[in-house]
């Protein structure tokens, strides 16, 4: 037990007075707790607590998020190869579309962490209390809504002003009023839109997607391609640039120039399907979207009910404007909505986050199918906003309070009534 | 009041018809057909639903006619759910309704009694009255005896300064050997050595039957009974000056290893029956008896042969025997009405009271625990000595010892007395241990309702449980959890909320009322957040109650 030793003796070592020093108790109380359970027994109310704590229920949903997480990072590299018309099958360069994406991610989920732990840790010595487990859950979010080609200091600046404007202000985890990936997302959104919108930046690799424009490797690439040529394996090539004909524009895009037509010219309802392409890093394959929410559901830690409100909200919207069909996008067969961009992902993953969403039962019926219903009117109605999820879900964020007002309202008449 | 009724029945018809009008128009485009469908079934659940509804009504209107029971019998053509989900009512519960209850849990602990009996009357060498107990009264009450007085079983030994009609009486004979003080000089314990053999005080019971209300209550008031009752809400020894609505008591337990109250009634029927019609008399109300439909055999006959009083049935998981949980779901409390509760064993010793006029605080005390050699039943009188009861019976030397169950005991010493509600000493071991990746891969299986832990896979395995918390206290993250343990229609979570923002409109109005510890214990037990759930409730009854 040498290591419980080493901690406890930081532990119970003198209380640090300078910032530095309180921080990094901070950090070792942080890292210490997620090596040991605590050795802290109840004081007063219940003798024996469920198993079930904070730090678990974080870290499964995470566990949910790993196969979209894996199977985004080879997307990147695929997207990238095909742009080419090199290794068009999807298994064809295997460790070069994998360690393409790699490069590209590994950056976006070490700036995402360094960032907004730092900043989770710094405002938890501050305040002298421990590290919520909040962002444990955030960051790989935000890895899985942001485009592969980010540049790293917009995220940083997006991390940043979503933690600390969108939590800390408000005291922290579970105190905070939307949901603090989406926040990041929409801060890069409004304030560098060209970014994260338009045709040219869902495929990496490259300045701008268009035909001839060759790759833009960088030092790591070099690096990984020393080691594939002493195995002797197939390297990343400088010179390859984007063919003819190839567009990096998302379904979504598609859909909203030619309906359902135009995006089946170029993708294939199966590969919307599996997600194989072009959009956010985990957003794109809707099997492992539906394993990881179907995992979260079946342990009980997202709600059912919201993800069953979106899908039907989802889907009368969808129908009514099937209805409708004034423009190429209404006639878009309402069941196809979920092929396309990021519905699933958003249904399971950030319109069930517990803090934001509505805290009651019925509640959460409602939330859900506003989400539906608003998300899809964004996404069809709205020509300049491409996808409707992120802003339709802070939109809902912002009224759960009202919602849930409303039916703690009912309870209370139904027992004055009662009486 | 009809015809607006009827008309507005018809505006979804109508609007089902128009839409349905324009789908068939767009029928060639292939997303429009399936909402043909769609709509097409809608409205045919829609003119079902107005047809049923109709005939329902109808139905009602018939049976309220005749004069039958229409909230107790179910006259829909729709069946409960409970009807249809439940098992069904036992045969024993001679065709009542049984409420079934699908939330709650059942924390299944080791160290269980497997011999119901009672031994013979425990050797305990010293009891205790403890003023703490009763909550209305100051921390200081008017002692009436001295240290090294002798004091008969019944005999009083203190009162309230607010309201002194209220005494609170010896439960044993023998000498005052102590009257022991705590913090600020609060009395919290008065030590009687006890007589080897018990004297008591002897009160005129023999007109009681054609007693008025205000002689019984001043005898009981005198005589100690008094302090037996429970007011709910807050739960606090009654106000002589209030009648009750109604009167509950609960008749099982299914807290964690809670002790079986029809192994504690067996030959006490008469006293449980003198009780009853003693308290009939008490209450504007009803005497309510909440019986448990759970298990295969029927509850003792000493319940279900009650006469007069109201009987409803339950079955579910704890906090099914919550008395709580029965009010809500028989005569729920409103802000303005007040309740008595009584717990089985204080019915017993009042019905003593009411045949004999002597005052008997026996009880029955299960000690239970994994860290028990041996659980059993002892029998005993009220405020015994806990090492006493312990003695010789314990496995480890770091123990909790909880007078009560493991989700709404107290802690208790060395040196403790039990309190006046309790007929439970849990022993458990303490959990001040660190565990390695304890939060992710525990190394001994804990109960838990979470379905990341695999607890399913055990089946009836019985958990020894420890104190840790299993995880530090955070800000309220995860949502629906307390509300999916409570059978009550409670928001659980928000009238926490609603307490700690002093919001006292909603506290009111989400129903505090209705809330005692105990209910929200096993909401506490599930808590991710480690929420102290009791403690904050506490507040909020406390500040209610001082606002008046």
């Amino acid at each position: 037990m040498g290591l419980l030793d080493f901690f406890k003796k930081i532990e119970h070592g003198e209380k640090p007075k300078t910032m530095v020093g309180k921080v990094g108790h901070t950090l070792s109380d942080a890292v210490f707790t997620f090596l040991y359970s605590p050795n802290e027994v109840t004081a007063e109310g219940v003798h024996i607590r469920d198993g079930m704590d904070l730090k678990r229920t974080m870290f499964h949903v995470m566990i949910a998020l790993q196969l979209c997480l894996l199977f985004g990072t080879y997307n990147i590299g695929h997207q990238h190869f095909t742009a080419m018309g090199q290794y068009v099958g999807f298994l064809e360069g295997f460790h070069l579309k994998l360690f393409h994406g790699f490069i590209k991610v590994l950056p976006i989920f070490l700036v995402v962490h360094a960032v907004g732990l730092g900043i989770e840790i710094w405002f938890a010595a501050k305040k002298g209390h421990s590290v919520e487990e909040g962002f444990l859950v955030s960051g790989p979010l935000i890895v899985l809504i942001m485009p592969p080609d980010i540049p790293l200091w917009m995220l940083a600046v997006s991390v940043a002003f979503a933690v600390i404007i969108g939590k800390e202000a408000f005291g922290g985890t579970g105190m905070n009023i939307w949901n603090v990936a989406l926040l990041a997302r929409v801060f890069v959104f409004f304030a560098y839109p060209t970014t994260i919108s338009g045709d040219n930046v869902w495929v990496s690799g490259f300045e701008t997607v268009a035909a001839g424009v060759s790759t833009d490797y960088g030092w790591m690439h070099g690096v990984f391609n020393v080691l594939f040529g002493w195995i002797g394996i197939d390297q990343f090539e400088a010179g390859g640039a984007i063919v003819d004909g190839f567009t990096g524009a998302t379904p979504l895009a598609l859909a909203y120039q030619g309906g359902w037509s135009a995006v089946t010219e170029v993708y294939s309802t199966s590969q919307m399907f599996w997600g194989t392409i072009p959009g956010s890093i985990g957003e794109t394959c809707k099997p492992f979207i539906v394993i990881g929410a179907v995992f979260l559901m079946a342990v009980g830690i997202a709600s059912w009910r919201i993800i069953a409100g979106c899908l039907i909200g989802a889907a009368l919207m969808g129908m009514l404007l099937n209805l409708w069909g004034a423009t190429p996008f209404m006639t878009v067969p309402w069941y196809y909505h979920a092929w396309m961009g990021s519905a699933l992902f958003a249904f399971a993953f950030m319109a069930t986050d517990p803090v934001t969403a509505t805290a009651t039962n019925s509640g959460k019926w409602i939330y859900g199918i506003l989400i539906g219903v608003i998300g899809i009117i964004i996404r069809i109605l709205n020509p300049a906003y491409p996808e409707g999820w992120m802003l339709a879900i802070l939109f809902m964020n912002t009224f759960a309070a009202l919602i849930d007002h409303y039916v703690l309202e009912a309870n209370m008449k139904r027992r004055l009534k009662r009486a | 009041m009809k015809k607006p009724f009827s008309l507005l029945r018809s505006v979804p018809i109508l609007l089902f018809l128009l839409l349905a009008d324009q789908a068939s128009a767009q029928a060639s485009t292939p997303g429009s057909s399936y909402v043909l469908y769609v709509l097409i079934g809608l409205g045919l659940i829609l003119v079902a639903a107005v047809i049923m509804s109709v005939s329902e009504n109808l139905l009602q209107i018939e049976a309220q006619k005749r004069g039958a029971d229409t909230t107790k019998n179910n006259f829909s053509i729709v069946p409960n759910i409970s009807e249809l989900m439940g098992k069904g009512a036992p045969s024993y519960a001679e065709g009542a309704s049984v409420h079934q209850f699908k939330k709650g849990h059942d924390i299944k602990l080791a160290g269980e009694v497997e011999n119901t009996e009672a031994h013979a009357l425990a050797d305990v060498s010293s009891y205790a009255v403890r003023p703490e107990n009763f909550r209305e009264l100051s921390p200081i009450p008017r002692m009436l005896v001295t240290e090294g007085q002798e004091v008969k079983a019944g005999e009083p030994l203190f009162e309230d300064k607010k309201d002194p009609r209220v005494k609170y009486v010896a439960s044993v004979s023998g000498e005052i050997a102590e009257i022991r003080r705590g913090e600020k000089r609060a009395i919290t314990d008065v030590i009687i050595l006890a007589d080897k053999v018990q004297q008591r005080i002897k009160h005129d019971v023999t007109s009681l039957s054609t007693s008025s209300r205000q002689e019984i209550v001043d005898l009981f008031l005198i005589s100690g009974a008094w302090s037996h009752l429970n007011q709910r809400p807050y739960d606090v020894v009654p106000d002589p000056d209030i009648v009750p609505n109604n009167i509950f008591i609960s008749t099982f337990d299914t807290a964690p290893l809670a002790l079986d109250y029809n192994s504690v009634v067996a030959g006490k029927g008469a006293e449980l029956q003198a009780a009853v019609d003693v308290l009939s008399k008490l209450t504007d109300g009803q005497v309510h008896i909440g019986l448990s439909a759970a298990s295969d055999a029927a509850p003792a006959a000493e319940f279900t042969g009650l006469t007069g009083v109201e009987k409803s049935w339950y079955n579910g998981p704890h906090p099914a025997g919550n008395v709580g949980v029965q009010i809500h779901h028989t005569a729920p409390i409103s802000a303005t009405s007040v309740v008595w509760t009584i717990g089985v064993q204080d019915l017993v010793t009042i019905g003593h009271f009411c045949i004999s006029g002597e005052y008997i605080a026996e009880r029955t005390v299960a000690i239970v625990g994994s860290e028990v050699s041996h659980p059993k039943y002892i029998k005993t009188y009220l405020g015994a000595k806990v090492s006493d009861l312990l003695k010789n019976n314990l496995k480890g030397d770091h123990n909790r010892v909880i007078a009560g169950n493991v989700l709404t005991g107290k802690k208790l010493n060395e040196d403790s007395y039990l309190n006046q509600g309790d007929e439970q000493i849990t022993v458990i071991p303490e959990g001040d241990e660190y565990e390695m990746f304890g939060w992710l891969l525990p190394i001994k299986p804990r109960p838990s309702l979470s379905k990341t832990f695999p607890n399913f896979l055990f089946g009836d395995h019985r958990f020894e449980v420890n104190t840790n918390t299993h995880g530090e206290k955070r800000a309220f993250v995860v949502t629906g959890q307390y509300e999916s343990v409570l059978p009550m229609d409670i928001h659980v979570q928000q009238l926490m909320k609603s307490i700690m923002t002093n919001d006292y409109e909603r506290m009111e109005g989400l129903g505090i009322a209705e809330l005692s510890e105990e209910d929200v214990a096993i909401c506490e037990f599930v808590c991710t957040s480690k929420m102290p759930l009791q403690k904050i409730l506490r507040v909020g009854l406390d500040m209610m109650r001082d606002q008046g």
